[in-house]
């Protein structure tokens, strides 16, 4: 690994390169391009949620066959919804979001030359790189993307006679998540090991920034679920194709009664959500662990409750593996089941409470900074906050009975898991930026870009909760077949003009991101002022990431405006990096 | 052809937003991690931000009320999650204000001055006990009060003389059968689906013969799902090919259906069709629903209870109901005694 001699081609380099910090950029690349497709889908379907009567030449260029004379098809809206979801939780803020962070900031933060395997590093993004491929493939073939919903329950998503997206499309996306799934292993084991065993000398545990103990617990849930889902796909495969019935029992279609005996959907569900909950989690701690990161250093100020911080990550991580039921209780599973699940889902609460209350400590009494990373951390904790607390009413098993499923549900989860999440993404990677390509980004297109996206994002998600206490259900191609949801139209028109807003300034963004590495102003060394050991290794790239030895390690992170006895500041500026020795009168936090 | 003039837009776009900060030559070079400029112009946004977003939960909040479900509870088991669902929301409320006003505010307070000096504050063990301490007090009462209530609903063993009606989901139209005299339903599995047995009812079950299965009024040629008001009615549901979700809003209640097994719900309905035709809130919202429905020139429509399908099931999914009636126990009685038994109509 720290052979800095070898002779690199364009092929080592750029392609198939097993340097961490190339991976992190393909990692990037990849997830921004696929969420491109992801918000773009959305656009179109929020055409046709805010105008259900119009046509839109759109719609058609995009859609073809789908979207003949402007106005899709019901079985292309569910598809686009499926993969939407796809996309957004897995590609974009999976691996998009963890890929990209953890392989940066693993090896910088810690102290480390590489991963502790370079070669499973690269294998991990190709095997990414190619289930992004097969899913986009998915969406060309004749009978349309799978269409299940991103959830894909049997038997809907078993049998093409059901809906066409289960033939073809649903072959590809299975294929596509198994590959992902395996993908996303070999990278979480990966972080695990490089944590435990390549920490620089002096880099305790407990010195550790914030953001590797997210990347850390995160890597140890996928660990511990995403195989759930894999041996959940594997099954439903072989319903598929095998004749199989662990899903699947006493169906009719179209005239005749299938084989299938004795299977149970629900048994899918215990086993996806298995998965799908820590999911969750999985997408958000290393977006909390990046705000942690930014707002500490950009308000000039140590994270408050930095041990606290630490616990409620890992309570967080304990729970996430003990409530996917919440997810069921409306499904005929055993009601005494529900009670339990409602137990312990509201207990998430307190963590993340926690958690709410010291990012508002952090920021109190600060010198805030306004970087672009800055304000999306705290869009971050606004809209963790504001999609959080309706969980409450969506654990609680008895109030989940009237909104389960209806848009209440999908405003929730968007701000809570995909807003937020998409803000620490953004924060992440205005952060960085300079880490990753040695140029600044332009900080005008940034505050252009997170105000539009703030307000774009609120004003899509806050009345989407009122929609769905209005009752009306999610994954509705059209809201006109009942008169009893005639009046909310003008709301989803609102609505879809916001979404519209929101996914066009991401051109902002984009343009921002692809000039600013070829343009962009040349970073300095150390441009946040910041503590941690990423910002002690040159701009320029190089293998091994430090030129001579690694530094050794003597404080935590966070040691932002400490004075000394007389109140002054320490060394006459208001950070202290983590390579300087504890000085004679300090106390190591 | 078309889709790709718009991906040609769309960097079209790209590329013109660079160029124009180029233009405005904002792209400038300082030292500091954020002017004081930055700081100010953004701490103030942060504010103004922070009186869009309580606008806008005004707004949502108020301006919404006509069109959500009307605030009385069909069913007697709705009226507990209701309470519930109140004081739920009230202490979520409570604490959105109160947290967004500490993150937005703070944010503007203590936006960066060159002149300024952070305030070194890394932990405080109090603090922490107490933040901890506090939402798990008031999580804990949600928690006890939730799983009554989840009791409440769920539990229907003590029910005397219970309705039992079985709900049958297909793609994508319900089907219904009462239990007749003998208040139970014969087997139904799909396998025994032959001719008009659409749902697949035992028929050499001794509990089928008195079955009573739901058929189109003969007026107005519409399926009606008449239930009684203050008896306990207790579903049994099933689907034929996918999963499907019977909801029904303004009972506050809902439950999948799903093939392979029989899964159950309950409620008793405790306001008649007609008296909610009179409720203030259903008035109001359906003089909104009318007034819309006139401008697109469609015929008003007056307030019924509705059955939705609320579990993503194909194509159709967006149109499957079916129209529910709750009247007095009597009418009920006597509608119920006009319909023909499996029996008495073959």
């Amino acid at each position: 690994m720290s052979d800095h001699h070898h002779k690199e081609t364009f092929v080592t380099k750029y392609i198939f390169s097993q340097d961490h910090k190339m991976i992190s950029k393909q990692y990037l690349v990849t997830g921004v391009i696929m969420g491109i497709i992801g918000v773009f889908m959305s656009m179109l379907f929020r055409l046709q949620i805010g105008y259900p009567e119009k046509s839109f030449g759109i719609i058609e260029a995009f859609l073809g066959r789908s979207g003949e004379g402007g106005v899709m098809t019901p079985d292309m809206y569910l598809s686009l919804v499926t993969i939407h979801g796809t996309i957004m939780v897995f590609f974009v803020l999976t691996a998009g979001l963890s890929g990209t962070f953890s392989n940066l900031l693993i090896p910088l933060q810690i102290g480390a030359r590489d991963m502790a395997s370079g070669f499973l590093n690269m294998v991990s993004y190709w095997m990414f790189f190619l289930s992004s491929i097969i899913m986009v493939i998915s969406l060309f073939v004749e009978t349309g993307p799978a269409a299940a919903g991103w959830t894909i329950y049997p038997p809907l998503s078993a049998l093409p006679e059901l809906i066409p997206g289960s033939g073809l499309g649903m072959t590809l996306w299975l294929t596509s998540m198994a590959i992902f799934i395996a993908s996303s292993l070999l990278g979480s084991l990966n972080y695990i090991v490089t944590v435990l065993n390549l920490r620089t000398k002096g880099m305790k545990m407990t010195r550790m920034p914030l953001t590797i103990w997210a990347f850390f617990i995160t890597a140890i849930i996928g660990v511990v679920s995403f195989p759930v889902l894999l041996s959940a796909a594997l099954l439903l495969i072989f319903d598929r194709s095998l004749g199989t019935s662990f899903y699947l029992s006493d169906i009719y279609v179209a005239g005749e009664v299938l084989h299938y005996k004795g299977g149970s959907p629900i048994l899918f569900e215990h086993l996806f959500w298995f998965l799908g909950h820590p999911e969750v989690y999985i997408v958000i701690l290393p977006a909390m662990g990046i705000v942690s990161e930014i707002l500490a250093t950009n308000s000039r100020k140590p994270i408050f409750g930095y041990r606290a911080m630490i616990m409620s990550i890992i309570a967080i991580a304990f729970l996430s593996t003990i409530v996917w039921g919440h997810h069921m209780f409306v499904t005929g599973m055993n009601p005494f089941l529900g009670s339990v699940f409602t137990f312990t889902t509201l207990l998430i609460a307190i963590p993340s409470a926690v958690k709410a209350f010291n990012w508002v400590t952090t920021i109190w009494r600060g010198n805030i900074q306004m970087t672009p990373a800055t304000l999306f951390s705290i869009g971050f904790v606004s809209t963790f906050v504001t999609g959080g607390l309706t969980g409450i009413v969506l654990g609680d098993s008895a109030l989940d009975i009237n909104v389960h499923d209806t848009y209440f549900v999908v405003a929730h989860f968007h701000l809570v898991m995909g807003i937020s999440a998409i803000f620490g993404m953004f924060a992440g990677v205005y952060h960085w930026f300079p880490k990753m390509y040695g140029k600044m980004m332009n900080k005008d297109l940034g505050f252009l870009h997170f105000w539009i996206t703030l307000i774009a994002a609120y004003g899509v998600f806050f009345p989407m909760h009122f929609v769905g206490l209005a009752g009306l259900p999610r994954r509705y191609y059209n809201n006109t077949a009942f008169p009893i949801f005639d009046d909310l139209l003008q709301i989803n028109e609102v609505m879809t003009i916001f979404a519209i807003i929101g996914g066009l300034a991401q051109i902002i963004f984009l343009s921002n991101f692809f000039f600013s590495i070829y343009k962009g102003r040349k970073a300095p060394q150390n441009p946040w002022k910041s503590n941690s050991l990423e910002w002690t290794t040159p701009v320029e790239h190089i293998h091994g990431n430090w030129p001579g030895e690694i530094p050794t390690v003597y404080r935590w992170p966070y040691d932002y405006s400490k004075t000394d006895e007389n109140g002054d500041l320490w060394g006459g500026q208001d950070f202290t990096p983590q390579t300087v020795p504890i000085r004679q009168g300090e106390e190591e936090f | 052809m078309k889709a790709l003039f718009y991906i040609i837009i769309f960097v079209a776009l790209l590329v013109a937003c660079w160029q124009f900060v180029k233009l405005l030559g904002l792209t400038k070079i300082e030292n500091q991690t954020a002017t004081d400029k930055e700081n100010n112009i953004n701490g103030w946004l942060l504010l103004a931000m922070m009186a869009f977003i309580f606008g806008l939960m005004i707004w949502s909040l108020f301006g919404t009320r006509h069109v959500l479900l009307p605030q009385l509870s069909a069913s007697e088991e709705g009226y507990h999650i209701d309470i519930l669902f109140k004081i739920t929301m009230t202490m979520i409320l409570i604490v959105q204000f109160v947290m967004q006003i500490l993150i937005f505010w703070f944010s503007f307070k203590y936006r960066g001055n060159v002149n300024k000096k952070a305030y070194f504050f890394a932990d405080s063990h109090k603090l922490e006990i107490w933040w901890t301490v506090i939402p798990a007090s008031v999580l804990f009462i949600l928690i006890g009060y939730g799983l009554w209530t989840w009791n409440q609903v769920m539990d229907s063993s003590d029910a005397e003389n219970p309705l039992v009606v079985e709900l049958y989901a297909k793609q994508f139209a319900w089907e219904a059968r009462y239990a007749g005299e003998d208040g139970t339903l014969g087997y139904g599995n799909v396998r025994f689906i032959e001719g008009s047995n659409t749902m697949g009812v035992d028929m050499s079950d001794k509990n089928s013969a008195d079955d009573i299965p739901l058929t189109p009024d003969p007026t107005s040629f519409v399926k009606e799902l008449h239930l009684p008001k203050g008896r306990k009615v207790i579903f049994k549901l099933r689907a034929q090919e996918s999963l499907h979700s019977a909801y029904m809003p303004h009972f506050r209640a809902q439950m999948n259906c799903v093939p392979g097994m029989v899964t159950q719900m309950a409620f008793t309905p405790s306001v008649t069709t007609a008296e909610m035709r009179k409720n203030k809130d259903i008035i109001k919202k359906y003089e909104g629903i009318n007034k819309i429905r006139k401008a697109k020139g469609e015929e008003p429509v007056e307030f019924d209870y509705l059955l939705l399908c609320n579990k993503i099931c194909g194509s159709g999914h967006y149109n499957m109901q079916l129209k529910i009636v709750v009247e007095e126990e009597a009418e009920f009685n006597k509608w119920l005694a006009s319909q023909k038994t499996f029996a008495e109509s073959n």
